[in-house]
This record gives structure tokens, C-alpha cells and sequence, in this order.
């Protein structure tokens, strides 16, 4: 166990040195010059220069990168060029935001994906099963944010129950935290929800089929005892992976929603950076999701291991 | 004609087959078909111009006279959700179509080579999967600047680990068979052994990716245009106008369901053919119960 924990942190120690190279080479990538892009119409000479050394753009390339590297060890991804202000406080200020929807998502998702997947596999062929691989197949194809544009129009236009936008913090007033929650998240936690549900209901069908639930069957046990003794704890062991990997995705991947719903998170944080071309903003905020989404990976992947011994095996 | 051919022509038929029989892959195959003839000759086929402006006719309702309604320009919805057909294809094929040529080189060389090139290729592969996929196409568009072009280039970017992937492990696996062996104790080049010999017998989950491949790109480019950072105004794309759309959710629901029904049934459209290609080509792919229920 610990030689594989400590071979999977070599491993993602390099991955996270390559994560750094891309983010950097992104700056590199801008046609011309970047800080004179993003200074537009507001260019003066002094700010330019300013900004030039304070993003090492005055050096050679590798002395950049190790520059950055150096920097972003001890937390400082530089600073906008916009506001000025450190990137790191930037980032940081907006991961609670992103971090409550992501989280809410998630949960909404397992709420409905753990009973439709566990009744879907157990009543294979039947109605429900019916119905749960409509919703998956419904689910993987559907666009979140045409999901959210109607969740807007009947929820917020028709009936008037929730606001169309909009954010409020959970410490500020959780009241009203949960009535702006409720949309984005559910927008996008039935699409995380139609994937657990297609994945729990393929690893229970897998148990199902196993020798020993049969021996459990031919003992005379009660079917409520062979699924959750055998069946639900054997079968929920991959899903624990799905469940984190798509909490680890939303974590970066809900720009589209963040952007619709006027959600302040990392999401639409990266939104605005492109639209005002503040590459130290991208940059610092890319970097920050990548290095999340390598974490949970590498948690999810010591947790898989220690649930299921046959992975360090493997 | 060899037996790699005959075994060949036997997968193209089975999968043939399967798609005419499977009710769900049949429906899919039509929707692709008009989807393709509508990408085609959307210009022609389309009842006005996609930027006829007419204020007099702004924000109509659905109608015999214009059956998606109107936007706030008063142009015509039905039009440019046929002439945006087009722009969801070309993205979805040329994207897809980098992915698959620069991941399987890719994957082939690993894989055959593997040693030291395997390990380069394929942590860089890991680097890249580090990033989720519509945030590494939304930060490499906003450095290459918004348009088709960069976002068919992001989108091929972001797909690629995933090609490169599959090729490998196919690789590594048929590099191993009797006549890949022959073929090295002949004389044939490398390059020759994985064209001829290998390339053809990974085919199969290839073909089933690039089919769940090109669904996942048409949703990432309809996403990139929602920011605004895919096809430019005036032309028209899906997730551009649902974005100019939702300004006006709630006077004018038209302009946000149809341009969402079309990229919804595209997207579902290949999913159920690749599911049912996969089911076919690929039956590695399915969990062993289905398997057994499928042979039962």
C-alpha cells in the first residue's frame, strides 16, 4: 500500500510539473504582446513596463518558467492586469462559491442517481429500468445550459418560485443561499445524477451476476439482505471513483452555468479574465483547477485502494 | 482476399446489421441523416436569409409563417437553426478529425515502440488530462484569439489524450499477436507492420469513439459559442443563440428551446449510434452482465 501511495504522488508530482508548462505556455501562445493586449485603449508606458517586470516577461523563456515555477511554490501567481491585485487572493476569493455549487451538485445527483441506479439494476427490464435509461441517455446528451435556460423560464418566468440569478453567500443568509443554489445546481446535478446512474446501475448488474450473490440466493437470504449485505457494498466501491471524479470536473468545468446564472465562482471568474484578456487571471485560475482536479484524483485513487486492496495489487 | 479483410468486412456488415435493428440506433441514423442534408443545403433549403433584418417582425411567436418565430432582430429562428446545422458538423468533424489523426499517431508510436517514447508521449497525455476538457478550450481559444477555426483547434486539442489512449491500448495488445510477429520476421518496416497489420485490427474502438467523440465536441463547441468564444455574430451557431437568446427567456421561449432541441437531439442522435456500435465493435466496452444478457 505505501509503495503505491507513494509511486501514485511521483506521479502526479510530474503531471502537475507538466500542468505548471502548459499553463505558462499559455502566455507565450498570445499573438503579440500580452500585457499590451490587455492594456487595450488604457496602455500608458509606465503601467506597461510595471506590469512587463512584474510578470518576468523582460526575461528568456526558461528563466520565466522557473521564475513562475519558484512563484507558484510559495502561492504567488502574479498579479491582474487589471486590478493589480495579487491572482492567489483573486482565485482564492472565489472557490467558495464555486465549491457550494459544485458540492450541492453532487449531492442533488446522488439523492436521485443512488435509488434510481440500486432499482434500476435490482428490477432489470422493468418499467423503472425503462425510465432510468431514458433519463441517462437523456442526461449525457442534453446541454446543462439549455437545461438551465428552461429551469430559468419555467421556475423563474412561469411560476415564480426561485430568482433567475444571482448569488448569496451560505454564511450571509442560508435561506436565501438555497433559493439561488437551486437552479444552477440542479441544472447541473441531473446531468452528474444521469451519469451516476448509468455507472451504478452497470457495477450493481456486475455483483448481481457474481457467484456469491447466487450462493447468497441459494441460503434462503431475504432479497433486502442480499443487496445490502453483498450486493450495495460490493458495487458501491467504483462508484465512490465516478462520484469524485465528477465532483472534481465541476470544480472547473461549470463556466457555461456559472456564466448563466451570474454565479461569482472560478467559472465565471475565468469568463471574465478572457473577456478582459487578464492572462495572469486565466492562467492562476486554470492552474488552481488542474492542481484540484490531480488532488481529488489522487485522494479518490489511496481511497480505491485502501476500500479495495486488489488495486495496489494491480 | 485475406482473412484480416473478410474479418473486416464481417465487422462493417455486423455493424450495419445492428444499426437496422436496433430501433433506437435506426432512429439516430435518420436524425443524422436529414442533420447531414440539412448541414448540406441548409442555405438553400432554408425558407429566408439568416440575417434578413426586419423590425417589424421582431420577437413573433411561432407561426405557419415562421415556424420557430422570430428573434429580436425579426430574423427568421427556423432558418438560422438550419444554417447553424453546418457550423455543429464542420466543428464536430474537423475537431474530431485532429483528435483522431494526431492521438492515434500518437497512440500507434507509444504503443509499438513504447520504452522511453511511450512514457514521454504518454504522461504528456496525462498533463492534458489534468485539465478538464471545456476549460483547456476555453483558455487556449482565449489565447489564439474566439473564432471556428481556433475552436475546432481547441476542441481537437482537448480530444486528443483520449484517441492516444485507446490507439495505445490496442497497440500494445495486438503487437503481440502471431501475425504481427510474421510480419517482423519477413521484413516488413515498422511503419508498414502498424498501417497493415495493426492499425486495421484497432479500428474498431476507434470507430466507436470517434462516434461518442464527435457528440462531446458538438456539445463543447455549442458551449464555447454560448461564451461567445466560437462562431462570431452574425453568422449563427447553436450555442451563440441560445446565449443572445436568453436575454429574452422569458417574453420570447422560442429563442432558447429550438437552437437547445437541435444541438439535444444531434448530440443524442450520435450517442445512440455509437451506443450501439459500441455494443457491436466493441463488446470489451460492456460490463459483464450485459454481456451475458446480450449472448443469452
Amino acid at each position: 500500500m505505501a509503495r503505491f501511495v507513494i509511486r501514485r504522488l511521483l506521479q502526479s508530482a510530474v503531471v502537475l510539473l507538466g500542468v505548471t508548462l502548459v499553463v505558462f505556455l499559455l502566455l507565450q501562445l498570445v499573438p503579440g504582446d500580452p500585457v499590451r493586449v490587455a492594456l487595450g485603449t488604457r496602455f500608458d508606458p509606465q503601467t506597461y513596463e510595471a506590469l512587463r517586470a512584474r510578470a518576468g516577461l523582460d526575461q528568456p523563456l526558461v528563466v520565466q518558467y522557473f521564475d513562475y515555477l519558484r512563484r507558484a511554490l510559495t502561492g504567488d501567481l502574479g498579479v491582474s492586469f487589471r486590478s493589480g491585485r495579487p491572482v492567489t487572493a483573486i482565485v482564492l476569493e472565489r472557490l467558495p462559491a464555486t465549491l457550494s455549487l459544485a458540492v450541492t451538485a453532487v449531492v442533488f445527483a446522488m439523492l436521485i442517481a443512488f435509488p434510481l441506479g440500486i432499482v434500476s439494476a435490482i428490477r432489470s427490464g422493468s418499467l423503472v429500468d425503462h425510465a432510468a435509461r431514458v433519463f441517462s441517455q437523456f442526461g449525457v446528451s442534453v446541454p446543462d445550459f439549455w437545461m438551465g435556460i428552461m429551469g430559468i423560464l419555467l421556475f423563474s418566468g412561469v411560476l415564480g418560485w426561485l430568482p433567475p440569478s444571482g448569488y448569496v453567500a451560505l454564511t450571509e443568509d442560508p435561506g436565501r443561499w438555497a433559493s439561488h443554489v437551486a437552479l444552477p445546481a440542479a441544472t447541473v446535478g441531473l446531468v452528474t445524477a444521469s451519469i451516476l446512474t448509468r455507472f451504478i446501475r452497470s457495477s450493481m448488474l456486475e455483483v448481481l451476476s457474481e457467484d456469491y450473490v447466487r450462493t447468497a440466493e441459494a441460503k434462503g437470504l431475504r432479497t433486502r439482505v442480499v443487496v445490502l449485505r453483498h450486493v450495495l457494498r460490493n458495487a458501491l466501491i467504483p462508484v465512490v471513483t465516478v462520484v469524485a471524479v465528477q465532483l472534481a470536473s465541476l470544480l472547473g468545468g461549470v463556466i457555461v452555468i456559472e456564466v448563466l446564472f451570474a454565479w461569482p465562482g472560478i467559472g465565471r471568474l475565468t469568463y471574465d479574465a478572457v473577456a478582459a484578456r487578464d492572462y495572469p487571471v486565466l492562467q492562476g485560475a486554470v492552474l488552481l483547477v488542474a492542481a484540484l482536479f490531480l488532488l481529488v484524483n489522487l485522494l479518490v485513487d489511496i481511497l480505491y485502494a485502501r476500500l479495495d486492496p486488489r488495486i495496489t495489487v494491480k | 482476399m485475406s482473412a484480416q479483410q473478410v474479418n473486416r468486412e464481417g465487422q462493417v456488415r455486423r455493424a450495419l446489421s445492428a444499426l437496422r435493428r436496433d430501433p433506437l440506433a435506426l432512429t439516430g441514423s435518420l436524425v443524422l441523416a436529414v442533420l447531414v442534408v440539412v448541414g448540406v443545403g441548409g442555405s438553400w433549403l432554408a425558407p429566408s436569409g439568416i440575417n434578413e433584418v426586419d423590425v417589424d417582425r421582431m420577437l413573433q411567436a411561432p407561426s405557419w409563417a415562421h415556424p420557430f418565430g422570430t428573434d429580436e432582430l425579426g430574423r427568421d429562428v427556423l432558418s438560422r437553426v438550419m444554417v447553424a446545422a453546418r457550423v455543429s458538423l464542420q466543428v464536430g468533424l474537423v475537431s474530431v478529425g485532429i483528435a483522431l489523426a494526431v492521438g492515434v499517431t500518437l497512440g500507434l508510436f507509444a504503443g509499438y515502440y513504447r520504452g522511453w517514447l511511450d512514457n514521454v508521449l504518454m504522461r504528456c497525455m496525462d498533463v492534458l488530462f489534468a485539465f478538464p476538457v471545456l476549460l483547456l478550450a476555453v483558455a487556449i481559444v482565449a489565447v489564439l484569439g474566439p473564432g471556428l477555426t481556433t475552436a475546432m483547434v481547441a476542441i481537437g486539442v482537448v480530444y486528443t489524450p483520449i484517441f492516444a489512449r485507446v490507439t495505445r491500448a490496442g497497440v500494445l495488445s495486438v503487437r503481440e499477436q502471431v501475425f504481427v510477429r510474421a510480419a517482423v520476421s519477413v521484413g516488413a518496416s515498422d511503419l508498414r507492420i502498424m498501417r497493415r497489420h495493426v492499425l486495421p485490427n484497432i479500428a474498431a474502438p476507434l470507430i466507436v469513439q470517434t462516434s461518442l467523440s464527435l457528440a462531446f465536441a458538438i456539445l463543447s463547441e455549442a458551449a464555447l459559442s454560448f461564451l461567445g468564444l466560437g462562431v462570431q455574430p452574425p453568422d449563427p451557431a447553436w450555442g451563440r443563440m441560445l446565449f443572445d437568446g436568453r436575454g429574452f427567456v422569458t417574453e420570447a421561449w422560442w429563442l432558447g428551446f429550438f437552437p437547445g432541441a437541435a444541438i439535444f437531439l444531434t448530440v443524442l442522435a450520435f450517442n445512440l449510434v455509437g451506443d450501439a456500435l459500441r455494443d457491436v465493435l466493441d463488446p470489451r466496452q460492456l460490463t459483464v452482465s450485459e454481456a451475458r444478457r446480450s449472448t443469452a
